[in-house]
């Protein structure tokens, strides 16, 4: 690392009223190297990356780039010095096609109007730079969110971009285009592009990393090799040793009662003749690909979506189909996979929020028991831990893993017994992770059956008592926690997994 | 009923966060005491009874048109349906031979019936409510048209009477206070008034919650239709005659109060208390204006500023206090 780095923010401090969000932090992004930044939410990451994006002004500290000090008064500014960023959530219109969306602001013109052959050209040389190969004039809102991020690489890189930063960029993909994603890092590592990364995923660091810096509370911890263990990154950000990633207790199954049946269960196009039973006390989960039809299966079960035949039954009775109403009066309580899109009324109130499953349940003559209610949320908010200032903020003030508390509190006031839980760890930092797996911990200890989805394989192997696996809306295999590893999950979910990692 | 658990919070009071959240009724006091320095006819019992009996007719409208956008739509259809209520209420009783309180009762009946259309279409039919009420605009002027030939027809007595007086007090005034009680009280002390926030705040996430977003729905423009008739009851009352183009243009009217009140065109925010303060910052406005002798071409132009004026202030609040 004798070499000069592209750009440095040294010393840098920022506050926003009296809050100070990060405190005299050093981080640096050398050519050909992968920087990656840890933290959980709230440690600052963002703060730090809109700083060096030139949406922020650091307070203290300065900037530096090519071993100059710059002011960036806006992200053009940053752009001029060749610092690009690619947010979570992407910046292109779908509506319009790739090429319009690489060569958007700077469109080629002829004689005043757009030059349709020069726009093609110079956005097909564009993707050719990440080895992207679809047709240019394909709307953006047709390709998948994978490569809708390859696309906005490539609008990057073809304004010269030396220094991208990658906020999140794995949180939507699958393992697979995960993959691809990595691919294309390891070209442009090796073509001199310095890049900065964010993940919450621990196990995407040593493959993609070089260097990680770690932040607690705004504050520098760390700077460590990318192949420190994932044990000691955990310690290092959450400031304490996290003794049990995966704190699963088994429930007593064995000889307990069964309390979801799910029987040949087809839904045409999505899944297709799914059967198994869930019992008191047990963590059942579903491995799979994304679009292997899980998600679709829970929502069928939920009541959410209809299904064409097949049947599913809490505690012997028989659910009608596509009822939401008959299956939360069953005893069913879903965690949707899209918190903010599904799960949540963001402007409304943690009180609210935490109410709705219950509002009609508890009314007296269609009048709402706002009294019980406000002792119900409290009392759920106390026992799960929500942070939050007043029950009567808007729940959109928390942070995600409060936010995730606060939609399962809903299933506990409703004292729901069969919880389906899709992705319930998406967004939420480590801590909040493990509160939420002491929780399902807590629900199956009390006799109540969970059902998962997840895509993450740890937490599946982790939290699970037994493992179905899908494929292609088929079930491919059973395992139980014994004899379940990460291969044996990957080789009945994708055969063909090998071969595309080579 | 729902203080008790925070009473520590609530007692110190916080009149930097009251005025951020009452801008509409800041202005209203402001606007009042301007006019009451500006003319002496403004602060006199007959001009402060007239303002009464105008924001009688808008806020009615406006109430209704609040459970509609808190539910996340939007009523295009509350001026034509209140005439065509009036209208068909007055055919009733001319045509009809109907008796006079059957004929009021049949007028309503009308609004609830082009509201639930409105609903159905909305919620079953999945037309964005824009589309929908803005059919039923058409058709419901229309049918006014068609029942009155084009000429106002006769109201009865008991419809006449909503337009009178009970000894000094205006009718009008009396409906308006039972109507506001009644939409502020369905809003916020029951099941559906409080499933509406959650419908318009984020419609997936309460159907996920079991919340019956539809039969909601329905109910919002059902409610809609109701307040909307009631509404042109009163405008038919107030001149002993159902007219053809009563109440046209007065859904902007209904929109612009709610909006005023502080709600979002997004839905899940709103109160009635907040509507009705709209309605009276558009009424005094045109009041005062009047007795200004400013022109009526001009009034608009003023409306107009005040509608951007209160909205854009509201967006400034909501994104300074959101970050």
């Amino acid at each position: 690392m004798s070499q000069e780095p592209l750009v440095t923010l040294q010393n840098v401090g920022k506050s926003f009223g009296p809050v100070t969000v990060i405190k005299d932090v050093t981080v640096s992004v050398y050519a050909g190297q992968v920087q990656v930044l840890l933290g959980e939410n709230g440690a600052g990451k963002s703060t730090l990356i809109k700083m060096m994006a030139g949406v922020y002004q650091p307070d203290a500290g300065h900037i530096v780039v090519d071993g100059k000090t710059v002011v960036l008064p806006t992200t053009r500014a940053a752009e001029e010095l060749g610092i690009a960023t690619i947010h979570q959530e992407l910046n292109l219109v779908s509506t319009m096609s790739i090429a319009e969306n690489v060569m958007l602001g700077r469109t080629p013109t002829k004689h005043g109007m757009v030059d349709r052959s020069a726009l093609r050209n110079r956005a097909r040389a564009a993707l050719a730079l990440i080895g992207l190969d679809v047709d240019v004039d394909t709307l953006v809102g047709e390709l998948g969110i994978a490569q809708q991020q390859l696309v906005e690489i490539a609008k990057a890189l073809s304004i010269n971009a030396r220094i991208l930063i990658l906020d999140e960029p794995t949180a939507a993909l699958t393992r697979h285009e995960t993959e691809s994603l990595f691919a294309v890092m390891a070209d442009l590592r090796r073509r001199g592009v310095g890049m900065l990364f964010i993940s919450h995923h621990l196990d995407e660091i040593a493959e993609v990393g070089d260097t990680v810096t770690v932040l607690r509370d705004g504050e520098f911890i760390a700077e460590v090799p990318a192949s420190t263990p994932e044990a000691d990154l955990v310690k290092l950000m959450v400031g304490r040793s996290i003794e049990d990633q995966f704190p699963r207790v088994a429930g007593h199954s064995g000889e307990a009662a069964e309390i979801l049946r799910v029987e040949k269960l087809t839904s045409a196009g999505k899944f297709d003749d799914i059967s198994f039973t869930v019992k008191a006390g047990e963590v059942l989960s579903i491995a799979g690909l994304v679009g292997a039809g899980r998600t679709e299966l829970i929502r069928a079960i939920a009541g959410v979506d209809n299904y064409s035949s097949g049947s599913v039954a809490v505690r012997g009775q028989v659910l009608p189909h596509g009822s939401i109403p008959a299956a939360i009066a069953a005893g069913i309580g879903h965690v949707p996979e899209d918190r903010k899109g599904e799960g949540l009324v963001l402007d409304a109130s943690v009180n609210d929020n935490l109410g709705y499953a219950t509002l009609a349940s508890t009314a007296r003559m269609g009048l709402v028991d706002f009294t019980g209610q406000r002792r119900r949320a409290s009392e759920v908010a106390k026992k799960l831990r929500i942070r939050m200032h007043t029950i009567d903020q808007p729940i959109r003030a928390l942070s995600g893993g409060n936010q995730q508390k606060a939609v399962f509190g809903r299933w506990i006031i409703a004292a729901s017994t069969v919880l389906l839980l899709d992705e319930p760890t998406r967004g939420v930092d480590v801590g909040a992770k493990v509160e939420i797996y002491e929780l399902m911990n807590a629900i199956t200890a009390a006799g109540g059956a969970i059902l998962m989805v997840s895509s993450e394989l740890p937490e599946i192997l982790g939290m699970s008592d037994r493992i179905l696996v899908m494929r292609d809306g088929r079930i491919a295999g059973e395992l139980t926690a014994a004899e379940a590893t990460q291969d044996a999950v990957m080789t009945l979910a994708a055969r063909d997994v090998d071969e595309q990692n080579d | 009923m729902s203080t008790t658990i925070l009473p520590a919070k609530r007692r110190s009071f916080n009149y930097k966060k009251f005025l951020a959240n009452n801008g509409a009724l800041v202005g209203l006091v402001v606007l009042c005491i301007a006019l009451f320095i500006a003319t002496p006819d403004f602060l006199t019992a007959q001009n402060l009874l007239n303002i009464g009996i105008q924001v009688s007719t808008v806020a009615v409208l406006a109430f209704g048109m609040t459970f509609v956008i808190v539910a996340g739509g939007i009523d295009l259809s509350v001026g034509a349906v209140a005439a065509l209520s009036a209208m068909s209420s007055g055919w009733l009783f001319a045509s009809g031979g109907l008796p006079g309180w059957l004929a009021l009762l049949g007028g309503l009946a009308v609004g609830l019936l082009a509201g639930t259309i409105n609903g159905l279409a909305n919620a079953y039919g999945k037309l964005p409510s824009f589309i929908a009420t803005l059919a039923m605009l058409s058709v419901a002027r229309g049918l006014t048209l068609v029942i009155s030939d084009g000429r106002p027809i006769k109201t009865a007595a008991e419809v006449s009477f909503l337009g009178g007086n009970i000894g000094p007090v205006p009718m009008p005034i009396v409906i308006l206070v039972l109507a506001a009680l009644v939409a502020s009280f369905l809003l916020n002390r029951t099941v559906i008034g409080r499933s509406m926030y959650a419908v318009g705040g984020n419609a997936e996430a309460a159907r996920l919650s079991g919340l019956p977003v539809k039969r909601i729905l329905v109910t919002v423009f059902a409610l809609a239709g109701l307040f909307a008739a009631l509404a042109g009851l009163l405008l038919a009352g107030r001149l002993d005659s159902a007219q053809p183009q009563a109440a046209a243009g007065y859904e902007l009217d209904a929109i612009a109060a709610v909006v005023i009140g502080g709600a979002s065109l997004s839905g899940g925010l709103g109160k009635i208390s907040g509507t009705f303060v709209g309605a009276l910052v558009l009424v005094v406005i045109r009041n005062g204006l009047n007795l200004l002798n400013v022109t009526s071409f001009w009034q608009q132009v003023v409306i107009g500023l005040v509608i951007a004026l209160a909205v854009g202030v509201d967006v400034l609040r909501r994104k300074t206090r959101n970050s």
